[in-house]
């Protein structure tokens, strides 16, 4: 692949920590190849920053390779950058054209608020499957995985949704900061398999109210979650989620 | 937000959305039914008015469509009150906005709050238009029988301000349904991979369908094909 | 003091049970009094966390991540193996074990991999029961597929995404026991000091990464789950935060460190693009099942790939092994390449890649779709399009990857592939209990040094740690915690807690104050760079001589003149790099050492002056069949103690592929 080096203007929000008021730095870099990832321009970024005697920008990464959910930038108007299904740390630089001006924002929501600079709290997500996002099963000599046939077709559904990284890039898309298709895809893994049947109707229930109390909107269907999700999640997981919390309200009594 | 209440959860908020969405759409198709009538004029110049105005006199007597009109009156302000509701509160989720808004999304699927305003605005316009008259004639005058809908509405769509206030309205209406409807299927979980492209598309013609036959009235009118 | 192994009596095959049968057991009323600390998220630590608190014991875990969910055991691809013989194909503990041992080149403990090999059945059951969607055959089984090196299909897979399922399959567990209160999960936090107290573990220093706060822990006992220390090399397979740090401060507190110069560096890797690189992506080991690997046989041969004729190809492995071509183990296939690029017949831009070409294999299934289609006469087009449906269909996902990082469309031009440090077969030296030679600490997963030997086969890294947290540690530890019933927990305000507190916080200030002029990326690219080239693939005496000189003099300069902004308390990420590149140089030091001195060749350790006349690792069981257990003796000085290998059931071989 041949390689060019682009120049380009950066506009990062920086704030110092949740308290602070933040703001938007601009920062002109040059000598990016387009076979970076967009993490190491920042890298890029950060070394300058440190040569200069000034603070680096704080981002959340780990794997980079698109599947532990860390990274989470809002780049140009769109949660992990302008490709279609590819988190942050694997877009390259090749989606950028010399010249450009890229605009970096945190995720922005009630629920996830700023730490510094571009990290953001998601702890959100684990409270919410604190809430019931698990089969209630201990360890010990549960019968054999063959035990239960699980058709093909379930097993593959409940795959597609189990595929979430819990990047939070649907709740940032989202014009009502509403963490549905997360919510939804644990719920509909779980609902697709024999194993998640006995807490299938609480599950949903005790999810979708965590989601509520953490202070995520509600889902008016936009699709912009599924759109921009890097997993490529169904926003028919939504629609499961929607049935299986509907028919639990009619069944389960609550206290 | 949720005290496990269904009625306060962001999924009941979205149901009673959509049960009302549901409910307002019947109420369209009967609407537009009637309102289809006023066509026959077209092939039937010697018809004046007489069928559409036979329909429109029922729906403005029948003690059914009466309880229905109250019904109809109640589901429309429940939508708008929990609209209204569910914009506010999920406007509240981002307290610090974007520099540059998402738009991975349909601009209409992201406005109903906005569509939905602009159709209450024009109900109202179009209630004072239409059903005040029906409504004075029937408790005041007590002439419903002589009065002549089919008339009304040929007066008042000569007037290019009013034609343009309605497709304005319907233009309104029929983005609103192009999200709406289907949103309504995905809130009660009516869609699965088989049937979602299915619902995705009848509601893009239910939309069609519906909001061209509403437009064709006042502009088939003004044009003067119906007089 | 001697390495006690701690073993039991008995056959091969009874000495788990009888471990189990007559371990000492706590009562679940003192469970809840005992207080536990787990360090790491991974398989092993979120199954630990998970499996001890559902057990009743007062669990805290720490992950400097935002979530435990986010470890990088999720980044695992291929799968896990179990000796379930579903396939009917002859498999068992037994070749389970077997296949280990001999794909370990005979350096790991025999009695570890036989217990490793009889659990790893039930980690297959526990993971379907938490509702991890294994991949299914059309009847509803589970589905397997084979891996390098064995001969049987025992690997089970969640499409190209194992780690991930079963990662969230133990979080979700582990977030139960969150929400049922047992377990107390401590997110973005770093564990910087073990603290012990009378010669045991009982508890850690903490820094608290977003306030940037020292907290001090209790615990009866700690378990350390953090992980392989790859990133020693700063290019590899791992996440950009693993490290060694949690592992090395407990070494430096009495655990010794088991291995350490044995690192698995993995064949299939996405080649390094330029200076600025930040790591290296794996490519699976299943791609070399239908892909040929080849250089030109013309040295600095410019032309593009497929303007090379078939005839001026090397298809190198297929020429040296023809046996098993393409699929011979990790360590011989990472040493072929790299043996052809340093001869000058590397490809791309860097010189430092070979081809991995999936033409012949469209062609091949090509033909067969034409076949199976009833085409008689299909045109090339028509066979290269089905036979590249076909390989989309097995590797779609891989093919996607590759092009999202290079740019290049691996169905035209062949992939650019190089090794790259992927696993760490070395760590914390653990006895049959899990237990290292800090009475109190236990190591579980890869921060152990224990089940792989000098190489590690596929799927067998989860295996492990799964095994490790799930079912071996819940009875372990049981035979030190019975012993501990009457310790009440230790207030944190004594004076070993103190003392580890002040040490962390004074290096933390001095790694501040130091305000030099380079950034700790700096020196960690150029430690990596002495590691690669002289403690890598092929290490030799002068090498690794002149590497441990060269380390000292880096360490010296790092601690002159770094350069880490910002304060102490707030988020700083410069600052938690600057202490983890601090404990590589150290580690890097032993790590040269210990290649240094097991002057042999065995798995992924090559010493240059031990080869076969083909140019074959040249094990010496005579005098290497040990592990070495390094104890730390201060600065810059280790004590070698070794722990002899003796092997019952399996016969001792020369490995072979050809």
């Amino acid at each position: 692949m041949e390689h060019k080096n682009l120049s380009l203007t950066l506009k990062v929000w920086r704030q110092k920590n949740s308290k602070a008021q933040g703001g938007f730095e601009t920062y002109k870099i040059d000598g990016i190849s387009t076979e970076m990832s967009f993490l190491e321009m920042f890298d890029v970024l950060n070394e300058k920053l440190i040569n200069e005697g000034k603070e680096p920008v704080a981002f959340d990464h780990d794997c980079r390779e698109g599947i532990c959910g860390m990274c989470s930038m809002y780049i140009n108007g769109r949660p992990h950058g302008p490709w279609h299904g590819t988190t942050t740390c694997q877009l390259h630089m090749r989606a950028f054209n010399n010249g450009d001006t890229i605009v970096v924002e945190p995720w922005r929501a009630k629920a996830f608020p700023v730490i510094r600079d571009l990290v953001v709290d998601r702890s959100a997500f684990d409270r919410i499957i604190e809430a019931g996002g698990y089969v209630s099963v201990n360890t010990g000599t549960p019968q054999d995985a063959n035990a239960i046939p699980i058709p093909k077709q379930k097993a593959d559904a409940a795959f597609d949704s189990a595929a979430c990284i819990g990047c939070g890039a649907c709740v940032a898309a989202c014009k009502n900061s509403s963490a549905m298709l997360f919510v939804s895809a644990k719920v509909a893994q779980l609902a697709n398999l024999p194993q998640g049947q006995p807490e299938r109707a609480t599950r949903a229930l005790n999810m979708l109210d965590q989601m509520d109390k953490e202070g995520f909107g509600s889902c008016t269907h936009t699709g912009a979650c599924e759109a921009v999700c890097p997993k490529e999640i169904s926003v028919l997981n939504i629609a499961k989620l929607n049935n299986e919390y509907l028919g639990a309200s009619l069944t389960v009594a609550r206290d | 937000m949720s005290n496990g209440n269904f009625f306060t959860s962001s999924v009941g908020r979205k149901s009673i959305m959509g049960a009302t969405g549901f409910f307002l759409i019947s109420f369209l198709v009967v609407h537009v039914a009637i309102n289809s009538l006023i066509f026959i004029n077209i092939f039937n110049p010697s018809d004046k008015g007489h069928t559409f105005n036979v329909a429109a006199n029922f729906m403005a007597t029948n003690w059914v469509i009466h309880i229905m009109e109250v019904v109809l009156v109640l589901g429309l302000l429940a939508h708008a009150a929990t609209g209204i509701r569910i914009t506010i509160l999920n406007k509240q989720k981002r307290p610090v906005k974007y520099a540059i808004a998402p738009t991975s999304s349909t601009w209409y699927s992201r406005s109903m709050g906005l569509l939905g305003t602009l159709i209450l605005l024009f109900l109202v316009v179009h209630l004072r238009d239409f059903w005040y008259p029906t409504k004075v004639a029937e408790f005041v005058n007590h002439d419903i029988d002589q009065f002549n809908t089919y008339q009304v509405i040929v007066a008042a769509f000569q007037n290019p301000i009013r034609v343009v206030i309605y497709l304005v309205g319907v233009a309104s209406l029929f983005y609103h349904l192009m999200h709406g409807f289907q949103a309504a299927f995905r809130t009660f979980g009516l869609v699965n991979k088989k049937y979602f492209s299915t619902i995705q598309c009848a509601g893009k013609y239910f939309a069609i369908i519906v909001c061209t036959l509403f437009a064709l009235m006042p502009i088939l009118t003004f044009i003067g094909l119906i007089k | 003091m001697t390495l006690n192994s701690k073993v039991p009596e008995g056959r091969m095959d009874q000495k788990w049970d009888n471990y189990k049968a007559s371990v000492s057991l706590v009562g679940p009323a003192n469970r809840r009094r005992l207080e536990v600390i787990v360090i790491g998220t991974g398989l092993a630590g979120a199954s630990a966390a998970a499996t001890l608190g559902e057990m009743g014991y007062k669990v805290k875990a720490f992950c400097f991540q935002d979530s435990p969910r986010r470890a990088h055991s999720i980044a695992a691809q291929g799968g896990i193996n179990a000796a379930k013989n579903y396939q009917n194909d002859g498999d068992s503990d037994y070749r389970l074990f077997y296949d280990t041992e001999k794909g370990g080149d005979y350096r790991s403990r025999e009695a570890n991999t036989y217990r490793l090999a009889q659990v790893s059945a039930n980690i297959i059951d526990q993971c379907v029961a938490q509702g991890v969607p294994f991949a299914r055959e059309y009847g509803g089984m589970l589905a397997n597929r084979s891996f390098g090196g064995v001969l049987v299909q025992r690997t089970f897979y969640a499409q190209g995404q194992t780690g991930q399922q079963l990662l969230l399959g133990a979080y979700s567990a582990l977030e139960r026991q969150v929400a049922l209160g047992t377990v107390t999960m401590y997110s973005r936090h770093e564990m910087l000091d073990v603290v012990v107290i009378d010669g045991k573990a009982r508890g850690i220093i903490a820094r608290n990464l977003v306030t940037g706060e020292l907290e001090r822990h209790f615990g009866h006992a700690v378990v350390m789950c953090s992980g392989g220390y790859g990133n020693v090399f700063y290019l590899s397979t791992n996440a950009m935060g693993s490290n060694v740090t949690a592992a090395w401060k407990a070494h430096k507190k009495g655990a010794y460190f088991g291995n350490p110069c044995y690192v698995q560096i993995h064949p299939t890797c996405i080649p390094v693009s330029g200076d600025y690189q930040s790591k290296l992506t794996l490519m699976s080991e299943s791609l070399r099942n239908d892909g040929r690997i080849w250089v030109p046989k013309k040295k600095d041969d410019n032309r593009k790939p497929n303007d090379i004729p078939d005839e001026e190809r090397d298809y190198y492995l297929e020429r040296r092994y023809p046996a098993f071509g393409n699929l011979v183990p990790r360590d011989v296939a990472s040493r072929a390449a790299k043996e052809r690029c340093d001869a000058g017949y590397g490809v791309g831009s860097s010189k430092q890649a070979v081809y991995l070409d999936f033409k012949s294999a469209i062609e091949r299934y090509g033909k067969t779709e034409a076949h199976k289609k009833g085409m008689h006469n299909p045109s090339k087009e028509e066979i290269t399009e089905m036979g590249k449906d076909v390989v989309k269909s097995k590797y779609g996902n891989l093919f996607a990857m590759y092009e999202k990082i290079t740019g290049e469309n691996p169905y035209e031009v062949p992939f650019r592939i190089y090794p790259a440090v992927h696993y760490t077969m070395g760590g914390l030296w653990v006895d049959y209990e899990l237990m290292t030679t800090l009475p109190g600490l236990y190591a579980l997963g890869e921060c152990n040094f224990s089940d792989h030997g000098a190489n590690r086969l596929g799927a067998s890294d989860l295996m492990q740690g799964l095994a490790d947290g799930y079912f071996v540690i819940p009875y372990t530890i049981g035979s030190y915690l019975s012993k501990e019933i009457r310790t009440n927990a230790i207030p944190t305000d004594h004076p070993a807690f103190d003392e580890a507190e002040k040490n962390v916080r004074g290096r933390l200030e001095q790694l501040l104050n130091i305000k030099g002029t380079k950034s700790v990326d700096h020196y960690h690219k150029a430690l990596g760079q002495i590691m690669w080239h002289k403690c890598g693939l092929a290490r030799n005496e002068k090498d690794l001589k002149d590497a441990i000189q060269e380390i000292k003099a880096l360490r010296a300069e790092f601690w002159k003149d770094v350069r880490v902004p910002g304060e102490m308390n707030s988020l700083n990420p410069e600052l938690e790099k600057a202490g983890r590149v601090a404990d590589f140089f150290e580690l890097a030091e032993l790590m040269c050492i210990d290649a240094l001195n097991r002057d042999e060749s065995c798995g992924c350790h090559f010493r240059l002056e031990h080869q076969t006349e083909d140019g074959e690792a040249l094990r010496n069981d005579k005098d290497f069949a040990f592990v070495s257990a390094w104890e730390h003796q201060g600065d810059e000085n280790w004590e070698l103690h070794k722990e002899p290998l003796t092997y019952e059931y399996i016969e001792v071989k020369q490995r072979s592929y050809k």
